[in-house]
Formats: C-alpha cells, sequence, structure tokens
C-alpha cells in the first residue's frame, strides 16, 4: 500500500490507535494509514522472556496475555491518551516504539527502545525490511531497529515488534516522604537509587500535584510527595525497605504504601492521571539531568503557575503550564537551554503546536544529519510529513 | 590458505604517500605518526590474526581536535581509514588494509568527569574497559558491560562492536549503558550524539552508532551510566548429565521469575580446560557446566541460590555446588573469562559468535558436533545460556592453511545454522571481515540496502573502515563513487 502511495507521492500519516495523535505537530498528509488492523501476537516464549506483535496490537492485550504467564512489559510504557483528549486504554505497541514513551520503571528496566529487539517496517520507499531478530544479543549490522525508536512514524511504518519481556514482581511497596521542597526531593530520591536496593520508581510530586492523587491513603496528605518504590521478592523486601529508611533517615519518616496501594498509585503515574486533559494548560516534558530538574522548574516558575510531576529521580519532568499563544515555550526552552537537556511540547491546541516548535531545535550539524536519514528512508517525505519537524 | 578476500591496495594512494607524510606532519606534528614499518607492523592485525595487512601509515592523536584534522585531511585527500582501539575484535573488525591510515585512539584515555550525584562518567574513549570500573570503584559504582577481554579492550571498540559480557542477562549490553557520544565525521565536523540526560532528542542516532563497527565516524568521547555495586555477588556450579539437561533448567530458572545477573554454559571440552587452568573445582564428570550468579545481601544471596538448587534438582544433576567463599567465586570467574586463554594455550582456534533461541540449544550443539566432525575438527562450547549467545571454539592448527580454511568453512555452516534456527550471526563480537559474507543469509538485500543508506548518510565517500561488515562486492559499487545515489533494493 505504502509503495503505492509512494509511485503517487501521496502523503501519509501514521496512526496506531489514536492515543497520541494529539502530540507533535500536525502531521499533513493525503492519507491516513492505521495499523489498527495489524492485530494480534506472533511469538510468545516466557521462559526465553521474549514476544512479538503485530504493531497495531493494544497494549492493554498485550499486557492481559503477558500477565496470564506471571510476566510483564518492564518499561512500563506511559498512555497519554487520557491526558492529551484521547481514550486511555488505546496505545498500539507500534506507537509505544515509535514515540519511546516509558514509564517509572525506566530508571530500573531500562526504556521500551532498551526492551526492542527486532523490528518489521515498510519505509517511505514502499519496502518492506527487518532489523534486529528474537534473540537478546545481536550485533549484527546496524541497529536500525532502535534506531527507529524515537521517529514518531516518520521513518518507516513498524508492521511488528519484537521485544523482551520480564516477570512479575512477587511483592512490591512504597515509601513516601512528606514535605520536602523539590531540591532536597531530589537529592533524596538520587541516594536511593546509588543504593543497590533496586529501586524500581523514584518520584517526586511538589503539593500542587498530590493534590490530585486520587490514592486514598495520599490524597488528603497536603504536602509534597518523594516516592520511592520497592519491587522484589516477598523475602526480600521487608530487609530492603528497612535498609531504604536507613539510609534515608536524614530525610524523615515515611509513610509506608503496601503492595495493593503501591499498585494503585503508580498506575496512575502510567497515565498522568494528575495532569488531566484540559484546554486551559499545556503539557511539555522535559529530560534532564537529575539535579538541574529543580533549577529548571524554579526558573520557569518565575514566570508562571506550574505543576510539576518528577519522574525517574529528577531525570524526567512533566510539567503542566497555562495555555498560552506560545504554551511557555520561550521560557521553558530558555530555562531548558541553560541547563541541559531538551523540552517537548505534548499537549496544546493544534495551532500552537503548529507554530512553535514541539520537539527541541536540532544543533545544525545534528539536523544536518536528521534530514539524511529522513531521506534514506523516506525521500519523497511521504510518512508523516511534519509531525517533529516543520520543513521534513 | 584463509578465503576472506581483502582488496588489493590502491597504488595511486600509495605512490602519493611521502606527501600525505608531509600534509599530515604539518597539520599534527610528527609525534603523532607512526611511519617506520616495524612501528606500523605492530597494528598489522587484531585478534583475528590469521589475517594481517600493514597499513601505511599509524596515527596516535590525544584530543578530538587532532582526530578532526586528521580525518578532515583523509577526506580532502581520498585516503582510507581504519579506527583503532585496542586491537582485540576477534572478526577482524580493526585490520588494516595496505592503502589506509590506522587512526588508533588508545592514547586518548582520560577520565574527564565523574558525576556521582546523576550516576554517570564522561571519559576519552579510549580508556580501557576495566579502567573505568577502577576509577568509580570508591564510590560505589561500576560500568556494566564486562567483556572478558575488558582489561585491554578501550571503550571506543565497546562502542563500535556494542560489546556484551558475562553479566549482560540482569545489566544490558553496551548500548544499554552510554548515555552519548563524542565523535568526529569523516569530514572532521565534531558532532555530540545523545547526551547526559536518560532521553535522546530527536531520531535515536545513538542507536545507529553504537554497534556500527567504526562504519559512521570515529568516536573520542563518551558518557556511560554508572550502576551501584551489588551487596554481594555468589556464584555456584551445576554440573548435569546432558546438554537437554542444562538447558531446560535454565528455562525453569526463567520461569521461576528468577533472573540471575550470570548464567553461563560450558560444555564438558570446555569444562576439561577451563579446569586444569583455574582450579576452579569445575565437576569433570559432567557433560554440560552451568555457573549461575546472583546478587543481594548475604540473606538474599542464600535464599534465592536455595531456590535455584531446588529447580536444579528436577534435573538430576551430577553435582550442585555453591561458591563457598571469595576465593572460589573469584576462581570459578577466572575459570570462565580465561575460557578463550586457556584454550589457547592448548590449540589454535577459531572463536564463533552465533546466538540462537535457548530451546535449540540442545539441537545446535549436536548439528555444531556434527559439522565440525565432517571438516575433522575438534570444538568447545561456551554460552551465554540467559541471553542465547553461543561461543563455539573450533579447534585447528594454525600452522596447517588447508585445516585453517577447514576451520573456517566450519565456521561458517555454525553461523548459518545459528541464523536457520532463528538466532543470528554475531551476538556482541561483530561482523567485521569475518562475517561480511554471511550478511545476506540472515539479512535481504533490502535490509542492507537499508543500512547502507545510514551509512552513506554519515561517510559518503565510504572511506571509513572499508571492506567490512557489508559484502565486499557491494561496498565496491559503493565506493565506485555511487554512494550517494542508494543501491536499488530487490
Ligand atoms: C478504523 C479507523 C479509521 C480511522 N480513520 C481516520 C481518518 O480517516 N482520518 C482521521 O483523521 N482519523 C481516523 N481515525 C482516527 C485515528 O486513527 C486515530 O486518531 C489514530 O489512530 C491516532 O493515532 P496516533 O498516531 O495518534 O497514535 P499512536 O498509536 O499513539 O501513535 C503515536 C505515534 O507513533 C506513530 N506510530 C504508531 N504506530 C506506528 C507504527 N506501527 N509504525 C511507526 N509509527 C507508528 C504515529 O505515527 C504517531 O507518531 C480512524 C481510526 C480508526 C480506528
Ligand atoms: C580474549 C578475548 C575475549 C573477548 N571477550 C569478549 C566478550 O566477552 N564480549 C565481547 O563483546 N567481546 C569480546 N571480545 C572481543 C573484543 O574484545 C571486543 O570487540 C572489544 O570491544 C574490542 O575493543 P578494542 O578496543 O580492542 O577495539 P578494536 O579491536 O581496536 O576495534 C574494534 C572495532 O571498533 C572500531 N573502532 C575502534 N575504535 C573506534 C573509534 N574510536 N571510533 C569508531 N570505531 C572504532 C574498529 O574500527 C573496529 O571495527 C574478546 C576478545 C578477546 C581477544
Amino acid at each position: 500500500m505504502i509503495a503505492r502511495f509512494a509511485r503517487e507521492k501521496r502523503g501519509i500519516e501514521v496512526v496506531g490507535h489514536g492515543a497520541l495523535r494529539n502530540t507533535g505537530r500536525v502531521a499533513t498528509a493525503d492519507v491516513v494509514l492505521t495499523t489498527s488492523g495489524l492485530k494480534g501476537v506472533t511469538l510468545y516464549e516466557p521462559t526465553e522472556l521474549v514476544m512479538s506483535a503485530r504493531s497495531g496490537t493494544p497494549i492493554y492485550e498485550i499486557e492481559s496475555i503477558l500477565a496470564a504467564r506471571g510476566q510483564m512489559l518492564s518499561f512500563e510504557p506511559v498512555d497519554l491518551g487520557p491526558a492529551t483528549g484521547a481514550p486511555g486504554g488505546a496505545l498500539s505497541i507500534g506507537g509505544v516504539f515509535a514515540t519511546n514513551f516509558s514509564g517509572s520503571r525506566r530508571i530500573s528496566a531500562g526504556s521500551a527502545r532498551d526492551n526492542l529487539l527486532g523490528v518489521r517496517a515498510v519505509n517511505g520507499r514502499g519496502e518492506l525490511f527487518k532489523s534486529g531478530g528474537r534473540v537478546m544479543k545481536n550485533v549484527a549490522g546496524l541497529d536500525v531497529a532502535r534506531g527507529l525508536t524515537g521517529s514518531w512514524g516518520t521513518l518507516a511504518v513498524m508492521t511488528e515488534v519484537t521485544f523482551k519481556v520480564a516477570p512479575l514482581p512477587q511483592t512490591m511497596q512504597t515509601l513516601a516522604f512528606v514535605g520536602l521542597p523539590d531540591d532536597l526531593a531530589i537529592e533524596a530520591l538520587n541516594i536511593a537509587m546509588a543504593t543497590p536496593l533496586e529501586i524500581s520508581g523514584a518520584v517526586h510530586l511538589p503539593k500542587n500535584c498530590v493534590d490530585r492523587l486520587k490514592v486514598p491513603k495520599l490524597k488528603g496528605v497536603g504536602q509534597s510527595l518523594t516516592l520511592l518504590r520497592l519491587e522484589t521478592f516477598a523475602t526480600s523486601i521487608d530487609e530492603r525497605r528497612e535498609k531504604l529508611k536507613v539510609a534515608l533517615k536524614v530525610y524523615g519518616k515515611p509513610i509506608e504504601l503496601d503492595a495493593e496501594d503501591t499498585f494503585s498509585l503508580w498506575s496512575e503515574f502510567r497515565t498522568l492521571s494528575m495532569m488531566p486533559f484540559s484546554t486551559e494548560t499545556s503539557l511539555w516534558r522535559i529530560s534532564t539531568l537529575p539535579t538541574k530538574a529543580p533549577e529548571i522548574v524554579a526558573a520557569i516558575q518565575k514566570f508562571m503557575d506550574v505543576v510539576a510531576f518528577y519522574d525517574w529521580s529528577g531525570a524526567l519532568i512533566w510539567l503542566e503550564v497555562p495555555a498560552a499563544a506560545d504554551a511557555g515555550a520561550a521560557d521553558v526552552r530558555r530555562a531548558v537551554a541553560v541547563r541541559g537537556g531538551h523540552a517537548t511540547l505534548i499537549r496544546a491546541e493544534p495551532e500552537i503546536r503548529n507554530t512553535v516548535e514541539v520537539f527541541e531545535p536540532l544543533k545544525p550539524e545534528i539536523e544536518r544529519l536528521t534530514r539524511g536519514i529522513k531521506s534514506a528512508f523516506d525521500p519523497s517525505g511521504l510518512l508523516n510529513r511534519g509531525r517533529m519537524y516543520a520543513n521534513f | 590458505m584463509p578465503h576472506i578476500e581483502l582488496p588489493e591496495p590502491d597504488v595511486g594512494v600509495l605512490r602519493r604517500l611521502p606527501i600525505l607524510i608531509e600534509g599530515l606532519k604539518s597539520r599534527v606534528g610528527q609525534d603523532l605518526l607512526i611511519v617506520d614499518e616495524d612501528g606500523r607492523r605492530a597494528y598489522e592485525t587484531d585478534a583475528f590474526t590469521a589475517y594481517r595487512r600493514v597499513p601505511m601509515l599509524v596515527v596516535l592523536p590525544r584530543t578530538t581536535e587532532e582526530v578532526s584534522k586528521i580525518l578532515k585531511y583523509c577526506h580532502e585527500n581520498d585516503v582510507k581509514v581504519i579506527p583503532r582501539g585496542a586491537g582485540t575484535s576477534l572478526c577482524g573488525g580493526s585490520l588494516p588494509t595496505e592503502d589506509a591510515i590506522v587512526l588508533c585512539i588508545s592514547k586518548m584515555n582520560r577520565v574527564i568527569e565523574i558525576d556521582y550525584a546523576n550516576r554517570l562518567a564522561r571519559l576519552e574513549a579510549g580508556i580501557t574497559n576495566l579502567q573505568i570500573t577502577a576509577e568509580v570503584a570508591a564510590g560505589g559504582f561500576f560500568y556494566a558491560p564486562d567483556p572478558s577481554s575488558q582489561l585491554a579492550c578501550t571503550l571506543a571498540g565497546n562502542l563500535a562492536m556494542n560489546s556484551g559480557g558475562a553479566h549482560c542477562l540482569k545489566y544490558g549490553v553496551t548500548t544499554h549503558n552510554v548515555l552519548g557520544v563524542k565523535m568526529v565525521l569523516i569530514d572532521g565536523t565534531v558532532v555530540e550524539i545523545g547526551g547526559s540526560a536518560l532521553e535522546r532528542n530527536g531520531y535515536d542516532l545513538l542507536s545507529l552508532v553504537i554497534g556500527s563497527e567504526g562504519q559512521l565516524g570515529v568516536i573520542t568521547e563518551a558518557t556511560v551510566k554508572l550502576v551501584p555495586s551489588p551487596e554481594g555477588a555468589r556464584p555456584m556450579m551445576i554440573g548435569f548429565r546432558s546438554p537437554e539437561a542444562a538447558g531446560s533448567c535454565v528455562s525453569a530458572i526463567i520461569a521461576a521469575g528468577i533472573i540471575p545477573v550470570a548464567i553461563e554454559y560450558m560444555d564438558h571440552a570446555a569444562i576439561e580446560v577451563c579446569e586444569a587452568f583455574a582450579g576452579a573445582g569445575y565437576p569433570l564428570d559432567a557433560e554440560a557446566l552451568l555457573i549461575v550468579e546472583v546478587e543481594g545481601s548475604e540473606a538474599e544471596i542464600g535464599i534465592l541460590l536455595g531456590r535455584i538448587a531446588e529447580i536444579a534438582a528436577r534435573f538430576d544433576p551430577k553435582t550442585v555446588q555453591i561458591s563457598s567463599d571469595a576465593d572460589q567465586s573469584a576462581r570459578i570467574w577466572a575459570g570462565r573469562k580465561a575460557a578463550f586463554g586457556a584454550i589457547g594455550r592448548i590449540s589454535d582456534y577459531l572463536c564463533m559468535d552465533g546466538t540462537i533461541p535457548l530451546a535449540q540449544l540442545p539441537h545446535a550443539l549436536t548439528r555444531i558436533s556434527q559439522i565440525c566432525a565432517e571438516y575433522g575438527l575438534k570444538v568447545a562450547n561456551i554460552f551465554h545460556a540467559g541471553d542465547g549467545n553461543l561461543h563455539p571454539l573450533i579447534l585447528y592448527d594454525a600452522n596447517s592453511p588447508e585445516e585453517a580454511e577447514r576451520a573456517e568453512l566450519a565456521g561458517e555452516a555454525i553461523l548459518k545454522l545459528c541464523v536457520e534456527l532463528g538466532g543470528c550471526l554475531t551476538g556482541e563480537h561483530g561482523v567485521g571481515i569475518e562475517k561480511r559474507e554471511l550478511m545476506t543469509t540472515q539479512f535481504t538485500p533490502t535490509d542492507l540496502a537499508v543500512q547502507m543508506r545510514i551509512k552513506t548518510v554519515f561517510d559518503p565517500t565510504w572511506r571509513l573502515n572499508p571492506a567490512k561488515v557489508f559484502p565486499l562486492a557491494i561496498t565496491n559499487v559503493m565506493r565506485a563513487g555511487d554512494a550517494a545515489s542508494t543501491p536499488e533494493a530487490a
């Protein structure tokens, strides 16, 4: 089909299930190609920790098949559907790898990209190709499969993806430290991450974000919360919790959450339920060094009211800002530029997404390579044209 | 006679050598150049020693700026460049050609910055793998990928090969442990790919660069993740009566939700040689040995090893032995890590590096024995069982060109078998010259065209590390001039 469009030079918008249609620039296209007909798991070997699925398979379907065998997608993909005005639970597995949006467990289990093993895909020339495979290690030739992650359907349409899966943890607990200012909270999270306790979630929520939580045990705390998740064997968890409390003694006495509350709490983060869809606000995603994160938020806060959610011990900030003509881009980009990292505009009105840069602008020499890669895959610029960058 | 074809040197370039030497001298100074033949001969091969070619010149830059000047000069004067680290490649990845300049970055080995708060280190890429861990051990951290050659091999070589090691089951390979690189393109442009944040901005160019075997640019610096050292670690050894039993035991351990840090497999031949070398107490009467290591506190290690022993008991093991102390643990790993060296003391060998789905292990081992028997050769097998990476070591006599050729042919047959069984040609050693022509068994012409177009974006005239990775006939076409016009896919 793409081969035909390629001959006819018709622009193609690549869509999974619409979960993220409202993110990124608005692609200009003559036709919409949806992978929602490409469904189903094609290979699952629990004892080899590997699964293949057609790219349009909904993520919830994959996760329920895995759960039946006591396994999971360890990178805990975030479903931004609800936060961007689309239905939740619609996210396709192809969309997960095309955006490389991983959840809280990324800090211990790696990103979607890290867990991708192989793809079959069709590029903008209409060629079907494969890269990688079904084995954990594979260094034959260039790693094109991982190179496609984060390309938002602008290089190729993945038709099938093969990825690593992991055992579900036997049990989990959360320690919640109360009332820490952002900088001390990030310090505490990173002290925890430097221990060998295999922390699988390190989140900080300032007070205004805590006020939006749903988990009953934390809902009315009325102060900031600094959250550390432990996931391990039942025989280890108490020992690790006590060690963690000792390591973080100076940050106060934490609230302790059992497995059930832990599960509910971290599920909220997977759909970003604290940052629900609204036309009154815009949403940014900022990747930076943990130690710089509080400074970035503080710098932006000088100019506007924000709600921040720090994940990955501060390496990721989700930032809600008031809707404005440029969605706060000028202030956000300046704050990030001087401290290192990059920011992506996740939610804003379509007119805004097409007038400000949605992705962090590239340095000239990187833009040159990026354009080169785009034209190697899609010389006529048919796939999701304008989705990531205005001119290609 | 080794049968891998190496391109004829370009006599035109060789004739210009005196001018090229003067040109480089004036740009980076005489001190960086190795001109004399004895000096150059030290760079004539890597750890794939059957092939040797003395390069026309060796350059040892100390800074990224010098690398940039050298590459720019080579670009302007149509000279091929072989990036090199320590030269421990097992696939001829850093083998020179006679008309090329070897650009060896082993002098660039400084630590630029260690940032414990953000758990990362910035290093010049010529630093050795083990040195990185040595620099950060006092802070309670380590650099995770641990190739057996870690004492010698450089971070640059690891990045170029996407190297793995015994502990990759838990910690991943190089591509999982790197945040960014500084790289010089063939025209001298210095680019920062990735950075120090966890996520990439824009296309994941870093994924393309890691494992690119010196085809895209010369890496001069890298930012790597630091991992907190475990509280403790301890291996156990389980001896089995058959490869089937050992393979099933690995499956059962994983099915029980336990992911050890390492699961290493050795067959009988490997056990004998390594035991003679290390005296680690490997069970000499076993057909197959698993070394399983877990990490954690003393209590956790005890519980986990106990559960693994229970699982192993279901497969009628000959011996189950948990390492008694740090000294025995060290010897168990010394034996495994020195396996190649130990085997090298009794015979020359070719080290294969295919991967297979775990379920195929018994079948693969039977077929490998058959193949080697057909070629009249012996084989020892070492296997990273947790991630399906098989290292058959084919024993042969390097003094007999005829036997060497048989060994290469047996190796090819084994790699084709791996691909047939659903695996791949190489799990961690790379393609180099060794597996170049076999790429067509794993990839279609379209798959290869997709990769080669990426190479062309970074290195439009195909001057970097020529005659490697892609089948020679295709790369010759690329070099012959129409590199910019991409090949038509089948
Ligand atoms: C049967 C059907 C018909 C539809 N027809 C139309 C229509 O004609 N016009 C219209 O406007 N809407 C249509 N929709 C709605 C539209 O499909 C959804 O809004 C759409 O699925 C949005 O997908 P997404 O790219 O936002 O989502 P996601 O699946 O979340 O994708 C996120 C990103 O990943 C990319 N991506 C997703 N899958 C892949 C893949 N396999 N390979 C590479 N990149 C990928 C996407 O391009 C996008 O950049 C239709 C929906 C259905 C179910
Ligand atoms: C005894 C022994 C055991 C081994 N064990 C393992 C193991 O357990 N796991 C494993 O994965 N490998 C192993 N290897 C293989 C080898 O050590 C690795 O491939 C290693 O990463 C090579 O590093 P090097 O510095 O020696 O690189 P070199 O051999 O010098 O070069 C390797 C490749 O990297 C390229 N390169 C070098 N420097 C640069 C640069 N600056 N920029 C761009 N490209 C560059 C070269 O062109 C070449 O293609 C082993 C080798 C030996 C001899």
